[in-house]
C-alpha cells in the first residue's frame, strides 16, 4: 500500500504544471483562438458565413502580429523568454519571433491568393481555412522548439492539415495522387527522423536539445550512433524541404494540389523545415560538424544540381516551380553546411537562411500569385500557356520577370542578396569543400536563368495563341493584393537590402553558451 | 551650386534615367510622342547634368576620386553606397551620356518591329542607370549590382527587337555573363574576407571592407599569392566574358547580329567597355601582383583574339556580323594594352575603349540604316551604296577608315599606341614575349584594313545589284540619321587631331592605379623591377603587413 501511495505521489508530482509565460505563447494562443472561431462561425452561420471566412481567418492572422510585436517591443531579441518555467524547450527569442511574423505573413498571403480560388471552385471553405490555420500553428510552435518531442509535435501538426489541404480538389484524381503521395513520403519521412531521434535520445538522455549538443560533443559519445542519430534526422528533414534525392514527391503534389496550397506548400512548409533544421543544426547537433557538415554538403550539391537541371526539361509551368523551389533549397543547405566552422561563421550561416527564406518567400509567392492570376484565364498550366502575355496582360507580364528574375538572383531584385548572402557564408568559412560549393553554387545560377530566362522570354518573344481569349484580364482585389504586396518586397529587398537584414541578422538560436567554444 | 554637384551630381545622373522610366511606365501605351519626349528629355538632362561635371571636375586633380558620396547601404557586410569619378571614368561616363540620347534620336525614326517605344525606350533608360552606375561605383558590391543591372535591359532589347534568331542570341548573352559575374561575385567576395582594409593609405574603417579605394591602395597585399592568382582568375572570366577575349566571345557575333541596331550600337559603344574598365579599375589596381602573373595569359589571348577577329571578319557574308568581329579584334588592340600593365598601354587602352565605342558604334548605326533600305546585310547582294545614298556611302567609307586606325582619326589613337606599349612592358614581364605579341597585333592591323576596306568595296562600291537598283525605298541620310551621326563623326575627327583631350585625363588616373601601395603610403614600384625582384617586392610588402593567408 505503501508503495501504491507514493507511486500516486509521484505521479502527482509529476503532474505539477510549470508556470507558464503567458505573453511568450500570446501569437500561438491568438492564433488558436482564430482557428477555433473559423471553425465554429461555420457551425453557427452555415452558408452564410462562406463570405466572411476568409476575412476572418486573414484579419485574424494579421491579429497574431500584435502579440509578436509585443514581444518584440518587450525585447525578446536580447532577453530571450523561456515559456515554461524557465527550461529550454520552449523558446522565444528574436530569432524564433522574426520566423513567427514570417509564416504569419506567408499564411495571410496564402489567404489572399486562396479567397477567390477556393470561393469559385466550390471547394469547402471554412474547413480549408480551419486546417490552414492549425498547419501555420504548428510553424509558429517550430520555430520555439527547442526538444526533440516539441519538434516532432510541431512537425506532424504543420503536416497532418497540409496533407489533407492537398487533396481538397477531391474530386481530381490528381489531387488525390498529390495528398497521397505527400502523406506516405510524410510519414515514412517522420518514421525515420523518429528513429533517428529515439538514438540521439539513447546516447544523451536527453530531449532537450541543448543538452543533446553537450552530451554527443564529448569524446566518449559513440561517433557511429551519433552519426546515425544525427543523419537519420537530417534524411527526415530533407523529405521536407525536398533535398534531393528526396524530393520526388514534391513535383507531382504541387502539380495536383489546390495552387494555393502549393504555394503554401513550397514556401510555408519548406521555411518550416528549414527552420526545424537550424534549430537541431545550430542547438542541437552543433558540435558534430564533422557528422552534419559532409551530410549537408551532400545534399546541397545535389539538390541544386540536379533540381536545376531536371527544371530545365520541365513543361508545366507549377513542375517547373516544383524543381525551382528544390534547387533553391539547395541554396539554403549550402549555407548550413558552414554552420559548425566557428560561432561567427554560425551567425552568418543562421543569417544567410533567415535572409533567403524571407526573400524566397516574397518572390516565390509572388510568383505563384501570377500563375494563379493567368491561368484564370487560360485554364492551363502548361509552360505554353504564357507565350505572349506581354501582349494581352503587360502588368502581369512585367512583374512575373521581376519574380523569375528574382528567383534566377538578378541584382537589383531581391533574390540576388538571398544568393549572396549564402555566398558570403560559403566564403567566410575560408575551407577549400565550401569554395568547391560555391562555385558549384555560382554555375547553378546560371543554368537557372536557362528556364527562368525560358519563361520570361515566352511571355516576351512569342504570339499569344489565337484561341485564346486576349482582352485584358480583370484580377480579383484579393490577389492584386497579393501580387502587389510580394512584388513590393522583392524589389525593395533587392534594392535596399537593409530591409531584410534587419530581421534576419539575428542571433544564431543556440544558448549562447553552448556556442562560445 | 557646386557644393550641389559635389553631393548630388553622380547621383542625379545615374538615376534621371531611372525616374524617366518610372515615368514612362505611368504613361500609356499609345501615347507615343509623350513617350519619346519623355525619354529624350531625361536622357538629355542627364547629358546636361553630365556636361555640368565636366565643367565642376578639377583637372588638376584628375587622378582622384572626386564628387565622392559614402553613405551606408547594407550594414551588414559593410557594403556602402560609395560613388565617384576619377580621369579614367569620366571619359567613359561622358561616352554613355552621349551615345544613348543620341541613339534614342536615331530611334524615332527605326522603331524596329513589334514597335511598342513605351517598352523599348523604358529599357534603353533602364540600361542607362545601369551603365552609368557602373563606372561611377566606388563598391564592389554597388559596381556588382550596377553592373548586372545592364543585362536585363539588353536581353529584352535582343529578345523582343531583334533579328530571326534572336531567342537564342539573347539567352546566349545572358548566359554567358551571368556565367562570368557569378564567378567574380565570388572573387569579389573573396577579396572582402581575405584583404585588410585597415592597412590601406586610404584607410577602410574596419578590416573586411567593399570599399574599392582601400582596395585599390594596399587593403589587398595582405593576401597570399596563391589565392591572389585564384581572385584574379575568377575577375579574369568576368570581365573576359564581357569585354569579350577570346574564347569567351562566342556570345558577341551573335548578339550584335540580332540586336536591333540601337541595342548593337549600345552593346559596342558601351557595355564591352564595361568588361575593360572592369580591368583597369578593378582587376589591375587590386591585384598587381597576380595582375603581373596573368598578363602573359591575357596578352596571348589579346593577339589570339587580333587575329581570330580579323580571320572571322574575313569569312563573313553579314555586314553586321562583320563589324561584331571587328570589334572582338579591337578589343583585343584593347587587352594587350591593359597586359603591358604600363602607363602607357593602360591610357592607350581606354583610349580606345572610346574610340571603338564612337568608331563601332557608327559602323552599326551605318549597318542598321542599310538594314532599313535594303532589309538584308548579306554583302553579296550589297553594292553601289556610293550612287543609291552617296552621304551614306561616304560615312561609311569614313568610319571604317577611322575604324583600321587611319592617323588623325580616333581609332589610331587606340590601337598604335597600344601596339607601341607591347614593345616596352611593364619590367616584371617578359619584354620578349611582348615583342612577339606586338608583331602579331601589328599584322592583325594589315588584316583589319583587309576586311574594312572589302567591306566598303563590297557594300559601297560598285553598281547596284539588280534586285535593288530601282528600289525606291532606298535614299540617302535622312534627318533623324543626321542629328544622330553627326555629333560622332565630329568627335572622331577631334579626338582624331587632339588626342590630349583623353590622355590628359586619363593618364593621372592610370598612373595612380598602377601605384603598388605598400605600408603608411610608401608606394613601392614592384611592377618596375625585374621579375625576381618584383616578385621579392611584393613578397617584401606582404610580410611587413605582417601576413600571409
Amino acid at each position: 500500500m505503501i508503495s501504491l501511495v507514493s507511486f500516486v505521489g509521484l505521479f502527482a508530482e509529476a503532474f505539477n504544471r510549470p508556470p507558464i509565460d503567458w505573453h511568450a505563447l500570446a501569437p500561438e494562443i491568438t492564433l488558436l483562438v482564430v482557428g477555433a472561431l473559423v471553425t465554429l462561425l461555420d457551425v453557427v452561420l452555415l452558408e452564410k458565413g462562406r463570405a466572411i471566412t476568409p476575412a476572418i481567418a486573414g484579419l485574424g492572422l494579421l491579429a497574431v502580429l500584435v502579440p509578436i510585436v509585443t514581444l518584440a517591443v518587450d525585447g525578446v531579441a536580447s532577453n530571450p523568454r523561456m515559456a515554461f518555467g524557465g527550461s529550454e524547450v520552449y523558446v522565444v527569442d528574436g530569432y524564433s519571433l522574426v520566423l513567427k511574423a514570417l509564416f504569419i505573413i506567408i499564411a495571410y498571403l496564402v489567404v489572399l491568393m486562396s479567397t477567390n480560388y477556393i470561393a469559385e471552385g466550390d471547394y469547402w471553405e471554412s474547413e480549408y481555412y480551419g486546417m490552414l490555420l492549425s498547419s501555420v500553428l504548428g510553424m509558429l510552435v517550430m520555430a520555439s522548439a527547442r526538444d526533440l518531442i516539441t519538434v516532432f509535435v510541431a512537425l506532424e501538426l504543420l503536416s497532418i492539415p497540409a496533407y489533407l489541404l492537398a487533396t481538397w480538389r477531391k474530386r481530381d484524381l490528381k489531387s488525390n495522387e498529390a495528398g497521397l503521395k505527400y502523406y506516405l513520403n510524410g510519414v515514412f519521412a517522420s518514421a525515420l527522423m523518429l528513429y533517428g531521434m529515439s538514438l540521439l535520445f539513447g546516447v544523451s538522455g536527453s530531449t532537450i536539445l541543448v543538452e543533446i549538443n553537450a552530451a554527443i560533443g564529448e569524446a566518449a559519445a559513440s561517433t557511429a550512433i551519433i552519426s546515425l542519430g544525427i543523419v537519420l534526422v537530417i534524411v527526415g528533414f530533407a523529405f521536407k524541404v525536398s533535398a534531393v534525392p528526396f524530393h520526388l514527391w514534391a513535383p507531382d503534389t504541387y502539380e495536383g494540389s489546390p495552387t494555393p496550397i502549393t504555394a503554401f506548400l513550397a514556401v510555408g512548409a519548406k521555411a518550416a523545415g528549414f527552420v526545424a533544421l537550424m534549430n537541431l543544426i545550430f542547438v542541437g547537433f552543433w558540435s558534430r560538424s564533422d557528422v552534419y557538415s559532409p551530410a549537408l554538403w551532400i545534399l546541397a550539391a545535389l539538390t541544386m544540381t540536379i533540381g536545376n537541371l531536371t527544371a530545365l526539361r520541365q513543361n508545366n509551368l507549377i513542375r517547373l516551380m516544383a524543381y525551382s523551389g528544390v534547387a533553391q533549397a539547395g541554396f539554403m543547405l549550402a549555407a548550413l553546411t558552414v554552420a559548425g566552422e566557428s560561432a561567427e561563421i554560425a551567425q552568418t550561416s543562421a543569417s544567410a537562411v533567415v535572409t533567403y527564406l524571407i526573400i524566397y518567400a516574397a518572390m516565390n509567392l509572388g510568383a505563384f500569385a501570377i500563375i494563379l492570376a493567368v491561368t484564370r484565364r487560360t485554364a492551363s498550366a502548361e509552360v505554353a500557356a504564357f507565350d505572349g502575355l506581354f501582349q494581352w496582360a503587360p502588368a502581369l507580364a512585367v512583374l512575373m520577370t521581376v519574380f523569375l528574375v528574382s528567383l534566377a538572383g538578378i541584382p537589383p531584385l531581391g533574390g540576388w542578396y538571398a544568393k549572396f548572402s549564402v555566398f558570403t557564408a560559403l566564403l567566410e568559412a575560408n575551407v577549400w569543400w565550401a569554395y568547391v560549393l560555391a562555385g558549384l553554387a555560382a554555375i547553378n545560377t546560371v543554368i537557372a536563368f536557362g528556364y527562368y530566362g525560358r519563361l520570361a522570354s515566352r511571355m516576351w518573344f512569342e504570339k499569344a495563341p489565337d484561341s485564346l481569349d486576349t482582352t485584358s484580364l480583370r484580377v480579383p482585389f484579393a490577389l492584386q493584393a497579393a501580387i502587389a504586396i510580394t512584388a513590393v518586397a522583392t524589389i525593395a529587398f533587392g534594392v535596399y537590402p537593409a530591409a531584410v537584414t534587419h530581421f534576419s541578422d539575428i542571433d544564431v538560436p543556440a544558448a549562447a553558451a553552448a556556442l562560445v567554444p | 551650386m557646386e557644393a550641389f554637384i559635389d553631393d548630388w551630381g553622380l547621383t542625379l545622373v545615374t538615376f534621371i534615367p531611372l525616374v524617366g522610366a518610372l515615368v514612362m511606365m505611368a504613361i500609356p501605351r499609345v501615347n507615343e510622342s509623350m513617350h519619346k519626349a519623355v525619354a529624350l528629355g531625361t536622357t538629355l538632362v542627364a547629358a546636361v547634368l553630365g556636361v555640368l561635371l565636366l565643367a565642376n571636375f578639377d583637372y588638376g586633380a584628375a587622378g582622384d576620386l572626386q564628387f565622392v558620396v559614402d553613405k551606408s547601404w547594407i550594414d551588414v557586410i559593410n557594403s556602402r553606397y560609395i560613388v565617384g569619378l576619377d580621369g579614367m571614368s569620366l571619359p567613359l561616363l561622358l561616352l554613355t551620356l552621349g551615345v544613348v540620347p543620341l541613339c534614342i534620336i536615331y530611334s524615332f525614326a527605326h522603331f524596329p518591329e513589334p514597335h511598342n517605344p513605351k517598352t523599348f525606350l523604358t529599357l534603353i533608360l533602364v540600361l542607362e542607370t545601369g551603365m552609368l552606375g557602373s563606372f561611377i561605383a566606388q563598391d564592389l558590391i554597388l559596381f556588382f549590382v550596377f553592373f548586372e543591372v545592364v543585362l536585363l535591359p539588353m536581353f529584352f532589347l535582343i529578345g523582343v527587337w531583334g533579328g530571326d534568331d534572336r531567342r537564342y542570341a539573347s539567352l546566349k548573352f545572358f548566359l554567358y555573363t551571368l556565367f562570368g559575374s557569378a564567378l567574380m561575385l565570388i572573387s569579389f567576395l573573396a577579396l572582402f574576407f581575405l584583404a585588410d582594409g585597415t592597412v590601406a593609405e586610404s584607410a577602410a574603417a574596419t578590416v573586411n571592407t567593399f570599399d574599392m579605394r582601400a582596395l585599390s591602395t594596399g587593403a589587398t597585399s595582405v593576401i597570399g599569392r596563391s589565392a591572389q592568382l585564384w581572385i584574379f582568375g575568377g575577375m579574369f572570366i568576368g570581365f573576359g566574358v564581357k569585354v569579350p577575349m577570346f574564347p569567351f566571345h562566342t556570345w558577341l557575333p551573335d548578339a550584335h547580329t540580332q540586336a536591333p541596331t540601337v541595342g548593337s550600337v549600345i552593346l559596342a559603344a558601351v557595355l564591352l567597355k564595361l568588361g575593360t574598365y572592369g580591368f583597369v579599375r578593378i582587376a589591375i589596381p587590386f591585384l598587381p601582383e597576380a595582375a603581373a602573373a596573368w598578363a602573359p595569359i591575357i596578352g596571348l589571348l589579346a593577339v589570339i583574339g587580333i587575329i581570330y577577329g580579323a580571320l572571322g571578319c574575313l569569312a563573313q557574308q553579314d555586314m553586321k556580323r562583320l563589324i561584331a568581329f571587328s570589334s572582338v579584334a579591337h578589343m583585343g588592340f584593347v587587352m594587350l594594352g591593359i597586359s603591358t600593365l604600363t602607363d602607357f598601354g593602360i591610357n592607350a587602352a581606354v583610349f580606345g575603349m572610346v574610340a571603338h565605342g564612337l568608331i563601332t558604334g557608327m559602323l552599326f548605326f551605318v549597318a542598321g540604316s542599310m538594314k532599313d533600305r535594303y532589309h538584308t546585310l548579306d554583302m553579296n547582294r550589297l553594292g553601289g551604296l556610293l550612287l543609291q545614298g552617296p552621304k551614306m556611302g561616304w560615312i561609311l567609307a569614313f568610319a571604317a577608315m577611322a575604324s583600321l586606325g587611319l592617323p588623325g582619326l580616333a581609332g589610331f589613337w587606340g590601337e598604335f599606341p597600344a601596339i607601341l606599349a607591347a614593345y616596352n612592358p611593364a619590367e616584371i614581364l617578359s619584354a620578349g614575349l611582348w615583342r612577339g605579341y606586338m608583331v602579331v597585333a601589328a599584322l592583325g592591323t594589315v588584316l583589319a584594313a583587309g576586311y574594312l576596306l572589302w567591306m566598303v568595296q563590297k557594300t559601297a562600291f560598285g553598281t547596284p545589284t539588280e534586285e535593288f537598283e530601282n528600289d525606291p525605298h532606298i535614299h540617302d541620310v535622312t534627318a533623324f540619321e543626321w542629328i544622330a551621326w553627326t555629333p560622332f563623326l565630329i568627335l572622331i575627327v577631334v579626338f582624331g587631331f587632339y588626342p590630349n583631350l583623353i590622355f590628359d585625363l586619363t593618364d593621372p588616373a592610370v598612373i595612380k592605379s598602377l601605384k603598388v601601395e605598400g605600408l603608411n603610403g610608401t608606394a613601392a614600384d614592384c611592377l618596375e623591377m625585374a621579375k625576381s625582384a618584383g616578385e621579392a617586392c611584393f613578397a617584401d610588402l606582404r610580410s611587413a603587413l605582417g601576413s600571409g593567408n
